[in-house]
């Protein structure tokens, strides 16, 4: 895969150098992902959305599709669905229609699904991602998906196998849950691309509110369409790889199948329209049943659901007399729609003057924005130094502990004491970092507290610091010659003993200059 | 719905088409008939007794009296011919048994009764999925009123385990084509059959 990767990441010119006739084979991705709507009851029945509430006891008789009932659509779905369409800059269809898509599954006790094919509620946007490139991944590269569309649908129950695989059992809680099915363009290359785009949705949803996004729930689970073709070739034969449940294996399941197709066209063999399923113990896609022929899902209108129009309030008004709690307004909506990541991170870059990857890392972990922000707003060390503790100290541990911000032992308040101490010149770095283990260990004491207990000040005392330099010149003879010969570099070592004497205690500035006078 | 117009298809041979666009229901002279009870959402079909005039009048959406014209074969595209292949194909998309020939002819004849609606004069006509589809589509909040009845459910089911129902391992392939071909040609007892099973589950 080294290879395959690297060409990608770094651009054409790399393709270029290692072949001169024939133009190497690229990977072509896209991604069709269902996103369980963060909604308090289903799609079409009012039982409640849960994730691991006891079999079959969030089953209505629609869900149980119990002859007589019928579909009542959930408003929270589509305004999720419109909100959702906005952020990624898709056109709303003013009217949309519902299907029904067949299959024969025992966890689809209806027969089929009701979802959106001919005319779905939203069309044509575009996610924006950005992935760090580079050795120290210091690059940020920004690129886009096209959306092709947005669908509500119906979720389907989960089968259980027992050991012997002679029964199912079957769980209809999640059967009948709103998702919203995003199709994306093949216009991704590789795997990390994919899971670039994948992160940068989940973050979106989650911003939104519009599905929780967790991937090892099935919130948010990711099929990938991958083909491969020589640039200017019609799109190779595609396979569809399925069950990838986090965006490192989605990555892996990518970059793993362009591979095995490049592999199977290289030895003159043809690719098989086929669904594959990833094993993330081997790391290798395994083909799955074969499908018989085309899949033909028998669809048609829904009949029992008339079509789903949403309105403006300035071009397209709701008509007269219509219920206000009966029809969802784009502009409304549109309204709602928060601070987006991306919107975020440009506000932190500029705002403090952050280098760009550090807007990522404070927007990926949620919570850290606001605890930067705070420790910026209560202290007063620039933000430029602020980050580095937010990022390097408070997060590093926390990951180290696998604990989430709102449940770090430090408060941003604390941290922004602890760093006017150091702002002030009351504490040296190093003693800052003593401070910090110290306010990690949650004891509630402040850090001017912990400074003056366990005496961390600097030592301010002129005449004790110029007694201590004096000491390491005189016990360092062979040193103080070769700084006297020219060689200023020594100096750094004593500067280092005199700090070890004090503990790091002492300002480096000062004893350097000390030290200085003292050998000169 | 294949069932529904294999039934008609048992009625007397009239090709006809209603005179009014748009209030296709269809009502049958006999006495036991196909009535439609419509709802504001959607319709649910039942078999049984027409309804009263009174029942009838009450509600406007059915029309009181059948109104019909015979369609005469030229009106109509050629005939379909239902290839073995297309059956298979169909049994195992649907999970639907045709067992014989009979059925193959009576899928034909259905087909040929569905070729009337060619006839209609549909000009200047939008397609539409439903009658209905200029209503208002009602939206629901998002309040948790239902569910909570797994028991009432589960006793529903024939075969259980704890809160679970219990379904086959997977769908159970129809035979092959070349068994099934055999009983294709025998045509013996299949209206008894159809009576009571035309759709057959997994």
């Amino acid at each position: 895969m080294g290879f395959v990767v690297y060409a990608f990441q770094s651009g054409q010119p790399q393709i270029k150098k290692k072949s001169s006739a024939v133009p190497q084979l690229i990977g072509v991705v896209g991604l069709e992902i269902h996103a369980q709507i963060n909604s308090s009851t289903k799609l079409f029945s009012s039982s409640q959305v849960g994730f691991s509430a006891p079999p079959n006891s969030q089953v209505s008789f629609f869900d149980a599709s119990l002859p007589g009932t019928l579909p009542v659509l959930n408003r929270r779905c589509v305004e999720a669905a419109v909100m959702t369409g906005l952020a990624l800059d898709c056109t709303i269809n003013r009217k949309s229609l519902f299907d029904r898509k067949h299959y024969f599954y025992a966890d689809l006790p209806a027969g089929y699904q009701i979802t959106q094919q001919r005319l779905p509620i939203a069309v044509g946007g575009t996610l924006r991602y950005s992935h760090l490139i580079g050795r120290k991944q210091g690059e940020v590269v920004t690129k886009s998906v096209r959306i092709k569309q947005i669908q509500l649908e119906q979720d389907s129950g989960k089968s259980l196998h027992d050991e012997s695989g002679s029964q199912t059992f079957i769980d209809l809680n999640r059967a009948g849950v709103g998702l919203m099915e995003l199709v994306m363009e093949p216009d991704m290359q590789c795997g990390e691309e994919a899971a670039a785009a994948v992160r940068e949705l989940q973050l979106i949803l989650q911003t939104l509110g519009t599905c929780q996004g967790n991937m090892s729930e099935g919130q948010l689970r990711v099929d990938a369409n991958v083909s491969v073709h020589r640039p200017g070739e019609p799109l190779g034969v595609r396979t569809e790889v399925k069950n990838i449940n986090s965006a490192r294996f989605l990555a892996r399941a990518i970059d793993y199948e362009i591979e095995r197709q490049m592999e199977v066209l290289r030895r003159g063999g043809s690719v098989l329209n086929e669904t594959r399923a990833f094993d993330f113990k081997s790391g290798q896609t395994i083909p799955m049943r074969e499908k018989e022929g085309l899949q033909d899902y028998r669809f048609m209108p829904e009949p029992n659901l008339p079509p789903l129009m949403v309105y403006d309030s300035e071009t397209a008004p709701p008509p007269a007399g219509t219920d206000p709690g009966q029809a969802v307004l784009i502009d409304a909506m549109r309204d709602r729609i928060p601070e987006l990541p991306s919107a975020r991170r440009a506000r932190l870059v500029d705002a403090f003057g952050i280098r760009p990857e550090h807007s990522y890392t404070l927007v990926n972990e949620d919570g850290l924005t606001d605890y930067f922000e705070g420790v910026v707003r209560m202290s007063r060390a620039e933000p430029r130094k602020a980050i580095g503790w937010v990022i390097k100290d408070v997060l590093g541990l926390l990951k180290q502990r696998g604990l989430k911000v709102s449940q770090s032992p430090v408060p941003p308040h604390a941290l922004a004491e602890m760093l006017d101490l150091l702002e002030d010149g009351r504490v040296s770095s190093s003693a800052a970092k003593t401070v910090f283990q110290e306010l990690w260990k949650g004891t509630g004491r402040s850090p001017a507290q912990i400074v003056e207990q366990q005496d961390l000040g600097l030592v301010d005392d002129s005449t004790e610091i110029h007694r201590i330099c004096q000491s390491v010149i005189d016990s360092h003879p062979e040193e103080v010659r070769t700084i006297r010969t020219g060689n200023r570099k020594v100096l750094n070592k004593l500067v280092g003993l005199v700090q070890k004497q004090t503990k790091g205690r002492s300002d480096p500035v000062r004893v350097r200059a000390i030290l200085e006078e003292g050998t000169s | 719905m294949l069932r529904r117009l294999f039934w008609r298809i048992c009625n007397p041979m009239v090709y006809a088409r209603p005179l009014h666009r748009r209030c296709g229901v269809y009502t049958s002279p006999r006495e036991d008939v196909l009535t439609s009870a419509q709802t504001l959402t959607g319709r649910r079909w039942t078999h049984g007794k027409p309804l009263s005039k009174e029942q009838n009048v009450q509600n406007s959406k059915v029309p009181q009296t059948p109104t019909w014209e015979p369609v005469s074969e030229n009106q109509l595209p050629p005939p379909t011919h239902v290839p073995i292949d297309l059956v298979d194909k169909l049994e195992r998309l649907a999970l639907v048994d045709f067992r014989n020939q009979d059925a193959v002819v009576r899928l034909e004849k259905a087909i040929r009764f569905a070729d009337q609606l060619h006839a209609v004069n549909t000009e200047g006509v939008e397609p539409m999925d439903s009658v209905l589809e200029d209503r208002a589509l009602y939206l629901k909040d998002d309040r948790v009123e239902e569910g909570d009845c797994a028991e009432e459910l589960l006793q529903l089911s024939k075969n259980t385990m704890e809160e679970y129902f219990v379904a086959p391992p997977g769908n159970i392939p129809l035979p092959e084509r070349g068994e099934r071909s055999a009983t294709l040609t025998d045509s013996t007892n299949w209206a008894e059959e159809t009576e009571s099973k035309t759709l057959i589950g997994h």
